[in-house]
């Protein structure tokens, strides 16, 4: 049981890695992001069967700072938008000389 | 290689003076520093006061009190231990304070009659000059920090008389370059002074080089530096070459800090500080530690009669010398300061014939006359100044012009200094009388059949140079009572030119500035008896002959073998000498029959002798500006162009390449950053895989 949950936590964690990598749009990006997040949850849940309750704890605290980081991200979000008139991440490279 | 200072000590039979009040010489020296601290501290936290602190006046000369009565104690016991004395008492041998590759040095002080002898001077005038600043520089606003640095000095001075190696005594010879400097330029706010303090400290830097060089050259070929170990080595050694050098090198750094030529050209100027300071430091006792050091390394300089005929010719020639400018300089300061240097040559000749009891004999009588002769000056010097600012006059307090007529209105100073006139001039029974003429008379024994006579120094034989040093110790002899004489009639009789209203303010100083200056001359008056010839009945013979035996005895008889005198010629030099300093006297007085105008209404006075032959002149030329070019240039190609240009071309490239990296790794690209991460977070795990 422990097995399978940690292959689809990896899996999870892989296609969030590839999704922050590849792709452009900033809200897509923070999905994936989440999603990393969330695969490393169930890494938590499942390993709290074999090493005791503060796997739960964990995932708590994960569940908070990701709650919280996604409100400041997407207000990021909207405020770029606001300004640039788009979210899409490689045309926002204004830093560039 | 010989034994070091810490096997010697081990080595050592117990000491005479093992157990006695000798154990508490380094108290000695802490006492005075204690006095600087104390005085620093005051004057640090009472900055911007004006009124002397109780505290400084209770610390500055007590302190000095204090060390004189230890002194005083010491003395006692050195006495008391006799004939037994023959090897200096070492304290603190076992102190560590170097140890690098072969060489140990320790803090050890050592304890000899010629020690004992100028520590008793130091502390001793000290004392006296201490308690007339307290009067001198009752108004001043820096009456702390000058007692602050007036005890720095004096503790400098007693690690220099009393360091048993020569990197000791150097530290104390550079000490007492500091508080010279430091007082110097003690009223700093008149750049005159400030530039004064400058020179003093630059031109004995020239001498402090050959000191360093010496040591080097006594390290690499003796292997040690301790004044014990020195014999020994010599021992072995012989007359080699290198024996030679070293004391040539030390004669360099004795002629820096005891202004002979040419290296002299500070101490006129050094009269820029406080005159008790002039008293203390630029006659009494500073400038004669380049006689110390050539008695304290009297067995090097007799193993090598060469420099010691290089000795004594520096000293004539600078005798003569100084003493032709002082027959023309209006300042009394300035006379005074040049009679220094000229009698500094005078201790030089006797140091350099070997006749090293007769140059610490007129170093000690000296200390007293001319230390009388300032501290005399000073109150001339106060009184005027005092009188001037009472008649709301700008006129120079210091200007033999201005003066005149001054016995009426400070008799007690005037008695005092026509006594330190007559002792400098050499008229008997006064302390100048025996310590010249033993000089001179040790000079012309010496000229034939010692091993002095037998060197040659330049081509030269040695008695034609000791000859001539004599003639022209005679001739400076003739020219010290003449213008001792001048400044004294100048200054003290005759009519009054220092105004109407001024003269009304004229009077005596204080007690406490009047006290100090009777007991000096009280000790001009009896300084004499200390080492009496054996030509008058007048009391025991060669006191200090034999106090100094243990230490230079060997040397001075290693130069000058038994030189005596017949009876006859030596009751021929003393008349010769005695008659000299009265016809100087006489011309002295002859020459100052006409009246002169006070200053403001004098011609400026533009003769050579005035100006001093102009060598300030000649040095700015000659030494200064070349090297001061030289420096420019050097500054502007080689540190500026040079190494500024290299450092700042490779600021430049540094720059370059961080701007290059930074553009790159941080262009706003979310993307690019993203796989850094991703390649950040895959070598983090790879590492914690592997590892």
């Amino acid at each position: 049981m422990i097995t399978e949950s940690l292959v689809v936590s990896a899996l999870l964690f892989a296609i969030g890695v590839v999704g922050v990598l590849t792709r452009r749009n900033a809200i897509i990006l923070f999905m994936c992001v989440e999603l990393m997040l969330n695969a490393v949850n169930l890494s938590f849940v499942a390993l709290a069967r074999l090493h005791g309750v503060a796997g739960h704890v964990f995932v708590v605290m994960v569940m908070t700072i990701a709650a919280a980081e996604a409100a400041v991200g997407l207000a990021l979000v909207i405020s770029v938008f606001r300004h640039f008139g788009t979210v899409d991440l490689p045309s926002l490279r204004s830093l560039r000389e | 290689m010989p034994p070091t200072l810490s096997a010697l000590l081990q080595a050592a039979a117990p000491h005479p003076l093992d157990g006695t009040v000798a154990r508490w010489l380094p108290v000695l020296v802490l006492l005075p520093l204690l006095g600087a601290v104390v005085n620093g501290a005051v004057a640090l936290v009472r900055r911007p006061s004006s009124a002397r602190h109780p505290l400084v006046t209770l610390v500055g000369p007590g302190v000095l009190l204090a060390a004189f009565a230890l002194a005083l104690q010491l003395f006692a016991a050195m006495r008391g231990a006799g004939t037994s004395l023959t090897a200096p008492f070492l304290v603190g041998g076992d102190v560590p304070w170097i140890r690098a590759g072969g060489l140990t040095l320790s803090f050890a002080l050592q304890l000899d009659q010629l020690s004992m002898v100028m520590v008793l001077v130091i502390t001793g005038v000290g004392s006296l000059i201490h308690l007339y600043s307290v009067g001198y520089m009752r108004d001043d606003a820096g009456y702390a920090r000058y007692f602050a640095y007036l005890n720095l000095f004096v503790a400098c001075m007693l690690v220099l008389v009393l360091g048993a190696s020569y990197p000791l005594l150097f530290v104390g010879w550079e000490g007492v370059g500091l508080a010279s400097y430091l007082l110097i330029g003690f009223w700093f706010t008149d750049p005159a002074n400030a530039r004064a303090g400058q020179k003093a400290f630059v031109v004995n830097r020239i001498g402090d080089a050959g000191f360093l060089a010496a040591m080097a050259l006594l390290w690499s070929s003796a292997g040690t530096l301790d004044f014990a170990g020195v014999p020994t080595w010599l021992a072995a050694q012989g007359n080699a070459p290198v024996v030679t050098a070293v004391a040539l090198l030390l004669l360099l750094a004795c002629a820096g800090k005891s202004a002979q030529l040419p290296l002299y050209l500070w101490l006129p100027d050094a009269m820029a500080g406080p005159t008790p300071v002039s008293a203390l430091i630029h006659a009494a006792t500073m400038v004669t530690a380049g006689v110390y050091l050539v008695a304290r390394s009297g067995a090097l300089f007799a193993a090598a009669p060469v420099a010691s005929l290089a000795v004594a010719a520096v000293g004539a020639l600078t005798a003569l010398y100084a003493a032709t400018i002082a027959l023309r300089q209006w300042d009394i300061k300035r006379v005074l300061a040049y009679s220094t240097v000229s009698q500094l040559g005078y201790m030089f000749i006797g140091v350099g014939v070997g006749a090293y009891t007769a140059g610490v004999f007129h170093l000690v009588t000296h200390a007293f006359f001319k230390a009388l002769l300032f501290l005399g000056a000073g109150s001339v010097i106060h009184a005027m100044h005092h009188a001037y600012h009472h008649a709301h006059r700008e006129d120079d307090p210091q200007d033999l012009r201005n003066m005149g007529g001054l016995g009426r209105h400070l008799p007690i100073t005037a008695t005092m200094m026509t006594v330190a006139t007559l002792a400098i001039a050499g008229v008997p029974p006064l302390a100048g009388f025996f310590s010249k003429d033993e000089i001179l008379a040790s000079t012309l024994a010496r000229a034939h059949g010692t091993p002095l006579a037998s060197a040659s120094l330049l081509g030269i034989p040695g008695s034609v140079v000791l000859q001539g040093v004599y003639a022209v110790g005679l001739i400076t002899a003739l020219l010290t009572a003449v213008y001792m004489t001048r400044m004294l009639v100048y200054a003290f009789f005759g009519a009054n030119r220092s105004g109407e209203e001024a003269r009304a303010a004229l009077h005596e100083g204080s007690p406490i500035m009047v006290a100090p200056v009777v007991v000096l001359g009280v000790l001009t008056l009896a300084g004499g008896w200390l080492n009496l010839p054996a030509l008058l009945p007048l009391g025991p013979v060669g006191v200090l002959d034999q106090w100094l035996a243990p230490v230079t005895g060997a040397a001075s008889r290693q130069l000058g073998g038994a030189a005596h005198l017949p009876h006859d010629t030596e009751v021929i030099l003393v008349g010769l000498a005695v008659a000299v300093a009265l016809l100087g006297m006489g011309l002295g007085v002859w020459l100052t029959r006409h009246p002169v105008l006070p200053k403001a209404q004098a011609p400026e006075d533009r003769s050579l002798l005035a100006r001093a032959y102009d060598a300030d002149r000649w040095a700015e030329r000659f030494v200064v500006a070349p090297v001061r070019r030289l420096a420019e240039r050097v500054l502007a190609d080689a540190v500026e162009r040079g190494i500024d240009g290299a450092a700042s071309a490779s600021g430049r490239g540094v720059v370059a390449a961080a701007r290059a990296a930074g553009r790159r790794l941080q262009d706003g690209d979310v993307g690019r950053y993203t796989w850094w991460l991703a390649g950040g977070a895959v070598v983090l795990v790879a590492i914690l895989v592997v590892g």
